[in-house]
C-alpha cells in the first residue's frame, strides 16, 4: 500500500533570491500540476511546510519561500545540486478552463503572488486566449518586491499595477493599499470577467468587498486560502474550516463557496 | 446463543491467544490520576480477565491502539526515509458499544476523506473488538441520543459474573478458544441515559456568531482534555526530531493534537484562527453534531460523554449540544 506521507527526493535546480528573507527555488519535478496547487516541502529533522507553487516548467516547479518558520529557515542553508524532499502536488489549485478565453483580473498581496502567478504566466506566454488580464500587486515596499524578473516582462502582454504599501520619500511608484486602485479599475464585461483575489487575510477581505462593490459576481470571485496544514491529505485536521478541508477542497475556492467557509 | 466458562477457564483461553495477539482493556491503576489518590481508568495490556475494569468507564478510549498518542512515521539516516518496523501481532480490545462506534469515525478520516492513511491502516486491519456490556449508564453518557448504545459488531461479547464468565461469540475463530456450557446470553445495552441530547436540525453558519459561545471565552481554560479523551478526535501534529547524540538521525512523528490548545491554527510567522476559546469550543461542537454529519452522513459524537467527566471547568459538551436547539430557533 502507497505510503502518502512518503516523499521524493527533487534536486534544487536554481536558487534566486527575491528580497533578503524571500527566495525561489526550482526543483526538479515531474508529477502533473496546476498552479494554486501546493507540495509539502520536507526537510528530514525539521519538518514539512505546505508551500505553493508557483511556477510550473518541464520537469520543474518553482516555490517561493519565506524565511519564517523552521523548514523554510533550513533550507537557507541548501545549495543548488543539494537535494531536498517533497510530497504532492495536492489541492485543486485554479483550472485554467475556468479563465480562458475570459476577462481575467488577478490582484494579489504580497506573497500571495507565489499560488497566482502561474495564472499570470500562462496569459503571458498565451495573449491570444484571453480577453485581456491584468495584475494588480502590492507589496509592502520597494523592497519586498517579488519576482522582480517577471514584473519587468509581463507589462509586454499583461497590464500590470503595482502598488506598495509605503515607501522612502522620492519614490515613483503608485503608494497606497490595492484597495484604492479598484474603483477606478477598467473591467470591460462586470458580468463574466474572472477575478482571483490572493493575499493576507486583511488584504482579502477588503478586496473581495471593493470587486463585489464594482458589481463582480460572486460565482466569478476566486480566492485561495493559506491555513496551517500537517499533511496536506485530510487527515491532521489543522487547516479544517467549519466543514471544508482546505488541503482537499481547496485552498482555491470561489467566494460564492467561500463566504460560506468560517474558521 | 452463548456459553459460560470459568475465570479461569476463560484466563487459559486468553493465555492461548497471546501468541497471536496483544490484548487491551480498560485497567484501573490505583493512585495514577493528576490528583493524589485518585484512580485512572485506561487502556493497558492485559493477561487476565480480573486486570479488566467492567464496573467503571474507561477514562481514556480505546483508540490509542489504532492512534497512539506518539507515532514514528520514518527513521531518518542521512537523507534516507526508513518505515518503522510492524507488530506482528495482532490485537484483542475489550470496549463497550460507543467505543465500538468511535471507530467507524476514525475509519472515515484515515481510510476515506480521499487518501487511506496506511500507518492507520495496518494498526486498524489487526483489530477485533470485545464487547463489554452496560447493565446501566453511567454519569454524564448520552449514548442513546447520539444511536452508539447498541451495536453488532464485535468477535466477542463477555460478562463477568462471580467466578464465572458469559460469552456470546459470532467470530469463528475464538469459538475454538473458548469453550463452555450452552447458555442464554445477550449483551447488557442500556436503552435510557439520564443525559438526553436532541440535535437540532438546521445548525449552520447562522449559529456560528451568535452570543452562546462567548460563555466559554471565559470557562474554556483551552486545556485539551476534551480532545484526548475523545474517542473520534483525530486531529495530530507532525513533529520532527533529531538525536542529541547523533544530530543526523532523527525521526518523524505525528502526536495526537487538540483544536482547543493555543497554536493549532498557528502558521510560520506566527498568524493564526480562533483567538477566543469559545470560537474553539464552537468549532469543535460543530465537528462533533453537524459538519462530520454533513460530509460523512451521521454524527460525529457517539456520547460517550467523556468530555464532560474531564473538564476540569465542568463544561458540559451535552448541555452545549442542547443549547443549540434554542439557538437554531433564535436565528432562523
Amino acid at each position: 500500500m502507497e505510503n502518502i506521507y512518503m516523499p521524493v527526493q527533487a534536486r534544487i535546480l536554481s536558487i534566486v533570491p527575491h528580497t533578503d528573507i524571500e527566495v525561489n527555488f526550482r526543483i526538479e519535478f515531474n508529477s502533473l500540476c496546476k498552479p494554486g496547487q501546493f507540495v509539502e516541502v520536507s526537510i528530514p529533522k525539521y519538518g514539512e511546510a505546505p508551500i505553493s507553487i508557483c511556477g510550473i516548467g518541464p520537469g520543474f516547479i518553482d516555490l517561493t519561500l519565506r524565511r519564517v518558520g523552521v523548514v523554510t529557515e533550513a533550507l537557507y542553508d541548501f545549495k543548488v545540486g543539494d537535494s531536498l524532499f517533497v510530497r504532492g502536488p495536492y489541492g485543486n489549485g485554479f483550472d485554467m478552463e475556468d479563465f480562458i478565453n475570459k476577462e481575467v483580473i488577478v490582484a494579489a498581496g504580497g506573497s500571495g503572488l507565489a499560488p497566482v502567478k502561474g495564472i499570470v504566466d500562462y496569459f503571458y506566454d498565451n495573449p491570444d486566449l484571453t480577453k485581456g488580464c491584468q495584475l494588480l500587486v502590492g507589496f509592502k515596499s520597494p523592497k519586498d518586491f517579488l519576482f522582480k524578473e517577471s514584473l519587468k516582462l509581463w507589462p509586454k502582454n499583461i497590464q500590470l499595477l503595482i502598488t506598495v504599501d509605503s515607501a522612502p520619500e522620492g519614490y515613483a511608484g503608485n503608494i497606497g493599499l490595492i484597495t484604492k486602485y479598484i474603483e477606478s479599475l477598467v473591467i470591460k464585461d462586470i458580468e463574466t470577467a474572472q477575478v482571483v483575489v490572493v493575499g493576507p487575510p486583511m488584504m482579502m477581505k477588503f478586496t473581495v468587498a471593493e470587486f463585489l462593490k464594482r458589481g463582480i459576481k460572486e460565482e466569478n470571485l476566486w480566492v485561495s486560502y493559506e491555513r496551517k496544514m500537517c499533511c496536506g491529505v485530510g487527515k491532521c485536521g489543522h487547516c479544517k474550516m467549519n466543514d471544508t478541508y482546505i488541503c482537499l477542497d481547496g485552498p482555491v475556492f470561489k467566494y460564492s463557496e467561500a463566504k460560506n467557509i468560517v474558521d | 446463543m452463548g456459553i459460560k466458562m470459568s475465570v479461569v477457564a476463560f484466563d487459559a483461553a486468553l493465555k492461548n491467544l497471546e501468541e497471536k495477539y496483544r490484548i487491551y482493556a480498560p485497567a484501573t491503576l490505583s493512585g495514577m490520576n493528576t490528583f493524589s489518590d485518585t484512580e485512572l481508568i485506561r487502556y493497558e495490556e492485559v493477561k487476565s480477565i480480573t486486570e479488566i475494569e467492567f464496573g467503571k468507564k474507561a477514562q481514556y478510549s480505546a483508540k490509542e491502539v489504532v492512534m497512539p498518542i506518539t507515532q514514528t512515521l520514518f527513521y531518518f539516516t542521512e537523507d534516507q526515509y526508513i518505515e518503522p518496523k510492524i507488530d506482528e501481532k495482532k490485537v484483542l480490545v475489550f470496549l463497550r458499544s460507543c467505543d465500538i462506534h468511535s471507530f467507524n469515525r476514525l475509519d472515515e478520516i484515515y481510510l476515506k476523506n480521499k487518501f487511506s492513511d496506511k500507518y492507520y491502516k495496518v494498526l486498524r486491519d489487526k483489530v477485533k473488538f470485545v464487547l463489554i456490556g452496560c447493565e446501566f449508564s453511567f454519569e454524564n453518557c448520552f449514548c442513546v441520543s447520539m444511536e452508539c448504545n447498541t451495536t453488532e459488531d464485535y468477535s466477542f461479547y463477555v460478562k463477568p459474573v462471580g467466578d464465572q464468565v458469559l460469552l456470546d461469540i459470532k467470530d469463528e475463530e475464538f469459538k475454538a478458544i473458548f469453550i463452555g456450557e450452552s447458555v442464554e446470553v445477550k449483551p447488557d445495552f442500556v436503552n435510557e441515559n439520564i443525559v438526553k441530547v436532541s440535535v437540532p436540525d438546521g445548525l449552520g453558519i447562522k449559529v456560528f456568531n451568535h452570543p452562546m459561545w462567548r460563555e466559554y471565552d471565559s470557562r474554556c481554560i483551552a486545556c485539551g482534555r476534551c480532545n484526548f479523551v475523545c474517542p473520534t478526535c483525530t486531529c495530530y501534529t507532525m513533529q520532527d526530531i533529531f538525536y542529541k547524540d547523533n544530530k543526523k538521525n532523527g525521526e518523524r512523528r505525528r502526536v495526537w493534537a487538540s483544536c482547543h490548545v493555543e497554536g493549532y491554527t498557528e502558521m510560520a510567522g506566527g498568524h493564526g484562527y480562533r483567538k477566543l476559546n469559545g470560537e474553539r469550543m464552537r468549532f469543535k461542537t460543530m465537528h462533533k453534531v453537524y459538519d462530520f454529519k454533513k460530509r460523512f452522513g451521521y454524527h460525529m459524537c457517539t456520547g460517550c460523554g467523556r468530555c464532560d467527566d474531564v473538564c476540569p471547568q465542568y463544561i458540559s459538551f451535552s448541555n452545549c449540544i442542547n443549547k443549540l436547539n434554542n439557538v437554531v430557533k433564535e436565528v432562523e
